[in-house]
C-alpha cells in the first residue's frame, strides 16, 4: 500500500465556469504554467516537421513580404502608382511594411489554424488548451526573430542610423502581434465551428491591408485620414515602423491606447476560448 | 478516507441529430457559457439525450467494464469523464491523476521519427521531459519497435504504431484510466502484454474500460455497466452484465436469407431429454436438433451446417461434412433431418442459430440462413470461453514425495 498523499481532485458539472471567475482565472494561470512544455514541444514537432519537408526552409518567414514590398516598390519607382512621399527612402519604408503586415497576418491566423490543426488531440485527449496558443505564438515569435535579420539588413544597407528605436522597436512589434493574437484568437471559438469564419478572415485581411498605411504614408487629408484614425492596427503598425527608421513615434497616444485595448481583449478572448472549448469539441468531428 | 476514486451522480448529456441545428445550439451554449446562465435542461428541437442519467462509484483497484451496442453512449460517458465534454446535468467527481485512451497514439506526427514521438506524445499526456527519460527504456521495451525508434512514423505499420501508443499511455501510470477501445487492435502477443501491463495498473488504479469483447470484459472488470440508448440497463456483476448485453444483442438481429432455393428449410427445432420442444436448453443435457427441409429437386449429397453465433461471432458449429455424412433428400416432400447431441456443453448465454444447407461441392449453396431461431442456454455457471468442457475433476495425493 502506498503512503496516503493527497489527491487533488476533479470535478465536472453542467455549471458554467463563469459563475466562479476566481476559480476560472487560478486555473487559467495554472493551464498556462502546466501548457510551457508542451507547447515547446508542439512548436518543435510543428517545426521540424515543417523543415524536414522543406526545400525554401526558413525562407517562406520573409520571402511574401519582400516580393509583396519588391512590386511595391517597382510600381512607385515606374512611376505606374503614386503613393505619395515619404521621409525615409520608398524601399525601406515598403519593405519594413510588409514584414510588419505579415506579422500581423500571421497573428490573426495562428490561433484558428493552431486549434484547428490540433482537432484530432483536442477529441481525444485532455491537456491545457492554452498550449496551442501558445504554440502557436512560439511560431510567430521565431518568424518574428528570422524578420528581424531581413529588416536589419534592409535599414544597413540602405544607411538608416540604427538607434535606440530599434530596441524599442520591439515592445511594438509586440503589440502588434498582441493585437493580432486577441483579434484571431477573439474569432477561434466560432471559426472552429463554422468554416465561414476562416475563409471571410483571409478576405478580410487582404481588404485591410489596403486601407492600413502599410505601402502608402497615412493621408492627411479628410476622409482618407480615417484609414489612419479608425483602424487600430494603423497606429501599432506606423509606430513600430516610426521606431525603426526614425527613433520615435509620432503619435504616441493611439499607440499606448490599442496596445493596452489588445492586452485586455487578449485576456477576455482567452477566457472566451477557454469557456468555449468543451462546446467545440463536443461538436467538432475529429 | 474513503478510496472511492470516482463518483459518478446522475450525469446527462445531449446530443443533436442535425449537423446545421447542432452548429447553431453550439453557438448559443458558447454565448450561455459566457453570459454564466445555466443552460436549460430540456430538449431543444433535434435533441436527444446520448447519456440519460448514468450514476456508478469507483474504488481503487476496481475496474469496471462499460458495455453497449453501438451508439449507447459508452464513448461519450468517457468523453465526459476525461473532461473533454462537459455534462448537461449531474456532476461528475475523480480523485488524482487521470489518464485517458480515447485514441492511441492521438497526436503521432508521421514525419517525425518515434523516439521525437514519444516524447511530444508523453508530454500531452501530462508527463516532463524527465519523466519521459527514466520511462524512455520501459516504452521502447513494451512497443518491441526498438529497430524503428529512430525511423518516421510514417513507415510503421499500424500495429506498431498501437503499441507505441499504448506504451507511452500506460507508462503515466495514473489513479484513474480510462481505456476506450484499445484492445481491438493489435496482434494476439500484443495483447496478452496489455492484459498483464493493464491487470498491473489496476492494482494502483481505477479503471473504466470500454470493449465490445464480452472475453476481455470478463477477464479484466468486477463490475460491469450495460447502457442501452444512453441509459443504465444493468449495473453490477460482469458476467450478468454480459450475459444480459448478448440477449439485448440477439434480440434485435434481423435474419438473413439468401441462397438458391433448390432446398429450403422449412423449420428448425431443438429437442430436450423428456422429447419437449425447447428454445431454453439445459448446459450439458442432451439435445436433438430437428431440422425440416424441402427440396425441388433430388439432392444425393446435401451438407447441413449449423452455426452458433453470439454477439456476431461465430462460437460453435455442427455440421455432418465433417463426419462424412452428408444425406440425400428426395423432392416434393418435408424431409426432417435429425441430429443428435449428447452433451450440448456452449456457456450459459442466448445465441443466434444459423442454417446453411449446401451441396458436397460446398460452392452450391441451396439456403444460407442467418438468425433462424435462437436458444438460450441456462444452468451451470457462466464463464468466459463459449465451450465448456465438461470433465470429471478429483484429486490425488502423491506419499512418495
Amino acid at each position: 500500500m502506498q503512503p496516503e498523499k493527497i489527491l487533488p481532485i476533479t470535478v465536472y458539472t453542467p455549471e458554467s465556469q463563469m459563475r466562479s471567475p476566481l476559480k476560472l482565472v487560478k486555473a487559467m494561470v495554472r493551464d498556462l504554467k502546466d501548457s510551457r512544455e508542451l507547447a515547446w514541444r508542439l512548436f518543435v514537432r510543428d517545426f521540424s516537421a515543417r523543415y524536414r519537408q522543406s526545400a525554401l526552409g526558413i525562407f517562406w518567414a520573409f520571402l511574401p513580404a519582400l516580393l509583396s514590398g519588391l512590386v511595391f516598390i517597382i510600381l512607385q519607382a515606374k512611376n505606374v502608382i503614386n503613393l505619395g512621399k515619404t521621409d525615409i527612402p520608398y524601399p525601406v519604408f515598403v519593405i519594413i511594411g510588409t514584414t510588419l503586415w505579415q506579422i500581423f497576418s500571421e497573428s490573426v491566423n495562428a490561433p484558428l489554424k493552431a486549434v484547428q490543426g490540433g482537432r484530432a488531440m483536442l477529441a481525444k485527449i485532455n491537456f491545457p488548451r492554452e498550449a496551442l496558443i501558445v504554440a502557436g505564438l512560439y511560431e510567430i515569435l521565431f518568424s518574428v526573430a528570422i524578420k528581424s535579420v531581413v529588416v536589419l539588413a534592409v535599414l544597413i544597407f540602405f544607411k538608416i542610423p540604427l538607434g535606440l528605436g530599434l530596441l524599442l522597436s520591439v515592445p511594438a512589434v509586440l503589440a502588434l502581434v498582441m493585437f493580432g493574437l486577441a483579434l484571431g484568437l477573439f474569432l477561434t471559438p466560432i471559426g472552429m465551428l463554422y468554416s465561414d469564419i476562416g475563409s471571410g478572415l483571409g478576405v478580410l485581411i487582404q481588404f485591410w491591408f489596403f486601407v492600413t498605411p502599410v505601402v502608402y504614408p497615412a493621408p492627411r487629408s479628410f476622409p482618407y485620414s480615417l484609414v489612419a484614425t479608425l483602424n487600430p492596427v494603423s497606429p501599432l503598425l506606423v509606430g513600430a515602423r516610426d521606431l525603426m527608421t526614425k527613433g520615435f513615434i509620432a503619435d504616441a497616444a493611439p499607440f499606448l491606447i490599442i496596445s493596452g485595448c489588445s492586452l485586455v481583449g487578449l485576456f477576455l478572448a482567452w477566457v472566451i476560448y477557454r469557456v468555449a472549448m468543451p462546446v467545440i469539441i463536443e461538436r467538432m468531428s475529429s | 478516507m474513503s478510496d472511492v476514486l470516482v463518483s459518478v451522480d446522475n450525469v446527462s448529456k445531449k446530443f443533436c441529430r442535425s449537423l446545421k441545428k447542432s452548429l447553431w445550439y453550439g453557438v448559443q451554449d458558447m454565448a450561455g457559457e459566457m453570459l454564466g446562465s445555466n443552460s436549460e435542461r430540456d430538449l431543444r428541437p433535434d435533441e436527444f439525450w446520448a447519456v440519460k442519467d448514468v450514476s456508478f462509484e469507483l474504488k481503487r483497484g476496481e475496474c469496471l467494464g462499460l458495455i453497449g451496442r453501438n451508439g449507447a453512449g459508452k464513448t461519450t460517458l468517457l468523453k465526459m469523464l476525461n473532461g473533454l465534454i462537459k455534462p448537461d446535468g449531474g456532476r461528475i467527481e475523480m480523485r488524482g491523476r487521470i489518464g485517458g485512451l480515447i485514441a492511441l497514439g492521438a497526436g503521432f506526427n508521421p514525419i517525425l521519427t518515434g523516439r521525437e514521438n514519444i516524447y511530444i506524445n508523453a508530454s500531452v499526456l501530462g508527463l516532463t521531459k524527465r519523466e519521459v527519460d527514466e520511462k524512455i527504456v520501459d516504452i521502447i521495451d513494451f512497443s518491441e519497435i526498438e529497430e524503428f525508434i529512430d525511423t518516421p512514423v510514417q513507415n510503421y505499420s499500424s500495429g506498431m504504431a498501437v503499441r507505441l501508443g499504448f506504451a507511452v499511455a500506460t507508462a503515466l501510470e495514473p489513479d484513474v484510466l480510462l481505456l476506450d477501445e484499445v484492445l481491438a487492435v493489435g496482434d494476439a502477443g500484443f495483447r496478452a502484454k496489455c492484459y498483464s501491463r493493464m491487470a498491473a495498473l489496476r492494482r494502483n488504479s481505477a479503471v473504466i474500460f470500454v470493449s465490445h469483447s464480452t472475453a476481455h470484459l470478463a477477464r479484466l472488470c468486477n463490475s460491469a455497466l450495460l447502457l442501452a440508448g444512453g441509459e443504465v440497463s444493468f449495473y453490477g456483476g460482469t458476467t450478468s452484465a454480459i450475459s444480459k448485453y448478448n440477449e439485448q444483442f440477439a434480440l434485435t438481429t434481423a435474419s438473413v436469407r439468401s441462397g438458391i432455393g433448390s432446398v429450403r428449410l422449412s423449420a428448425i427445432k431443438f429437442f430436450d431429454q423428456n422429447g419437449l420442444a425447447r428454445d431454453r436448453l439445459h448446459y450439458g443435457s442432451a439435445v436433438r436438433m430437428e431440422i425440416a427441409v424441402i427440396a425441388d429437386v433430388f439432392i444425393p449429397s446435401l451438407v447441413v451446417n449449423i452455426t452458433f453465433r453470439t454477439n456476431s461471432q461465430e462460437v460453435a458449429e455442427c455440421n455432418n461434412y465433417v463426419i462424412s455424412a452428408p444425406v440425400s433428400v428426395l423432392p416434393g416432400r418435408l424431409v426432417v433431418i435429425n441430429s443428435e447431441i449428447r452433451e450440448f456443453c456452449l456457456n450459459p448465454n442466448t445465441y443466434n442459430v444459423a442454417v446453411f444447407l449446401l451441396d458436397a461441392d460446398m460452392v452450391t449453396h441451396y439456403d444460407w440462413y442467418e438468425n433462424a431461431t435462437q436458444i438460450t442456454m441456462i444452468g451451470g455457471r457462466p464463464a468466459t470461453a463459449p465451450y465448456q468442457i465438461p470433465a470429471a475433476w478429483s484429486v490425488s495425493t502423491d506419499d512418495a514425495l
